[in-house]
């Protein structure tokens, strides 16, 4: 709880930006959300917040809403119904404040193969007005140990190295609340065990509040704080991982996921 | 709004050239062919002494104006595509950008391809056909302004459709200028159409443009009232535009096209 509490504090003074968030209020919070496209709801009536420093797991099944929600909150879609405040803030209303202390990365989105990863960083450095970019990128890359890799090209990189790349892209900013769609996808266990260890200690030191959204349960299980399962757009669980194995009293997170999948949520 | 984003959007182009010499080559490789094939039929004409006035600056003064409508509204659509293409539309969007800047970012690089085409133009016309633009003086300013604002307002149109609609649409961004041509009077005077396609003609700002560099060409003198007639139009045409491109953005976001372009 006082670390919690001391990543919370942390959140709000990193990086020496301004603040315009209230002191006090959640990372994220997300009232009823809904999105319809024409006969299919994607996310029916979700509700849940995050709180500074947490790592917070979006799971379910492919089709669930996770994808949806996330691009929700990053306003890449546009929510039928409910409410989003976003560091205490309307995100429609202060989109560039709220989204200068965000970042975002997924395996389904990628980087101009033909740049080199410098000129990539570089690029979103100065999109994300990021200062002194020259130590921010050294700092950076040398924490996720892709130096060697500055000055070759995007698209010659293996995928565990251009995963790294896009974590760098999205650590660029020091952001406050960063989204990750399926980080770990398609990585092999020593690549992605050191892309955990990377977010496990950027939130240590930032204080960052990170929304995961993965199939893996053990890295969930691993990695969240908390979690929650969606299905068909709507909330089943919501806790701690160990909480949630406790009430299905089964052995692991995957066995919860694989009963709700299966539609044994009871 | 900030420019450092803007400009940002700019060097990614400009890092994607430097590197990229097929990039560099298409950008001068269809100009200069085009140039190169109505430079002969040019002075093809003057040699068996059509009855036209001043057949080679006619002919290349629109040749080269054309060019510069061309690949303003090309450079705007390919400043879109290469994100889409390569992916990154989605982390270019969830950035601080805002779509406004997007837009601006995009027309600069417009305009920079559009000069770089250009100059590759103006010198072969100078150095093969002794053809001059620059003999036009400072109303070319007016012809290129007006060319390439028309050419930015039809990009974003090709930009909204490609946003909403996807890749499949893409095939617009090279197609779609070539309505504008039989319109748009570049060779001929607006009086060479059917009588009821002039008033069409006369609804493009490209019409004004070539008919007031042919009047320039033939009598030395700028016709402001053609001038202002473009200047007008492309205004319509570039509110017109930018509007089709926030809507078709808008609709693009309730329906989550933005997740699913460029797969």
């Amino acid at each position: 709880m006082l670390q919690r509490q001391f990543l919370s504090e942390l959140a709000f003074s990193s990086n020496g930006k301004e603040s315009v968030m209230d002191k006090n209020a959640r990372v994220v919070k997300v009232v009823n959300l809904t999105k319809r496209y024409r006969s299919t709801l994607a996310v029916n009536g979700l509700s849940f917040h995050i709180e500074p420093g947490e790592i917070f797991g979006l799971i379910g099944a492919n089709g669930a809403g996770k994808t949806t929600t996330i691009a929700i909150l990053l306003g890449l879609v546009t929510p039928t119904d409910g409410e989003i405040t976003i560091f205490g803030l309307d995100p429609k209303r202060h989109r560039r404040k709220v989204l200068e202390r965000m970042n975002f990365s997924s395996p389904y989105i990628s980087l101009p193969h033909r740049l080199t990863v410098l000129q990539n960083l570089t690029v979103y450095a100065d999109l994300y007005g990021v200062r002194n970019i020259r130590s921010r990128l050294d700092d950076l890359c040398g924490k996720l140990g892709i130096s060697d890799l500055l000055k070759r090209h995007f698209g010659q990189l293996s995928s565990g190295q251009k995963t790294r790349v896009a974590i760098a892209k999205a650590l660029i900013n020091e952001p406050d609340l960063l989204l990750l769609d399926e980080p770990t996808a398609s990585l092999d266990p020593d690549v992605a065990e050191r892309v955990r260890s990377c977010l496990l200690s950027y939130r240590e030191e930032k204080g960052a509040a990170i929304l995961v959204s993965s199939h893996n349960m053990q890295e969930v299980e691993r990695i969240c704080d908390r979690m929650l399962i969606l299905k068909q757009g709507k909330k089943m669980i919501e806790g701690t991982p160990a909480s949630i194995i406790s009430r299905y009293r089964t052995k692991d997170l995957e066995s919860v996921f694989i009963e709700i999948a299966r539609g044994e949520d009871n | 709004m900030s420019l450092r984003r803007i400009f940002a959007l700019s060097r990614r182009h400009y890092y994607l050239y430097k590197g990229s010499w097929p990039r560099i080559l298409e950008l001068v490789y269809w100009p200069v062919m085009s140039l190169t094939l109505w430079g002969f039929l040019s002075l093809y004409l003057k040699q068996i002494h059509v009855d036209l006035p001043a057949v080679v600056p006619v002919f290349l003064g629109a040749l080269i104006l054309w060019d510069v409508l061309f690949r303003s509204q090309i450079g705007v659509c390919m400043a879109f595509l290469e994100e889409v293409w390569s992916r990154n539309l989605v982390g270019i969007f969830v950035s601080p950008l805002t779509p406004l800047e997007f837009v601006i970012g995009q027309l600069l690089v417009g305009v920079l391809r559009t000069l770089a085409a250009t100059f590759a133009m103006v010198l072969l016309a100078a150095l093969a056909y002794g053809f001059n633009i620059f003999t036009l003086g400072l109303p070319l300013v007016a012809f290129f302004a007006n060319l390439i604002i028309m050419g930015w307002a039809i990009g974003l149109l090709v930009t909204g459709i490609v946003l909403r609609f996807g890749q499949g649409a893409e095939s617009l961004a090279w197609a779609i200028i070539f309505f504008f041509q039989p319109i748009s009077a570049v060779f001929y005077p607006v009086s060479a159409l059917p009588q009821w396609l002039q008033p069409l003609s006369w609804a493009t700002p490209a019409a004004s443009v070539f008919e007031g560099m042919r009047a320039l060409l033939n009598s030395g003198t700028f016709d402001t009232a053609l001038f202002l007639r473009a200047v007008r139009l492309n205004g319509v045409y570039l509110v017109v535009g930018a509007a089709f491109f926030m809507l078709m953005f808008r609709l693009a976001r309730r329906d989550g096209q933005l997740l699913t372009i460029g797969e």
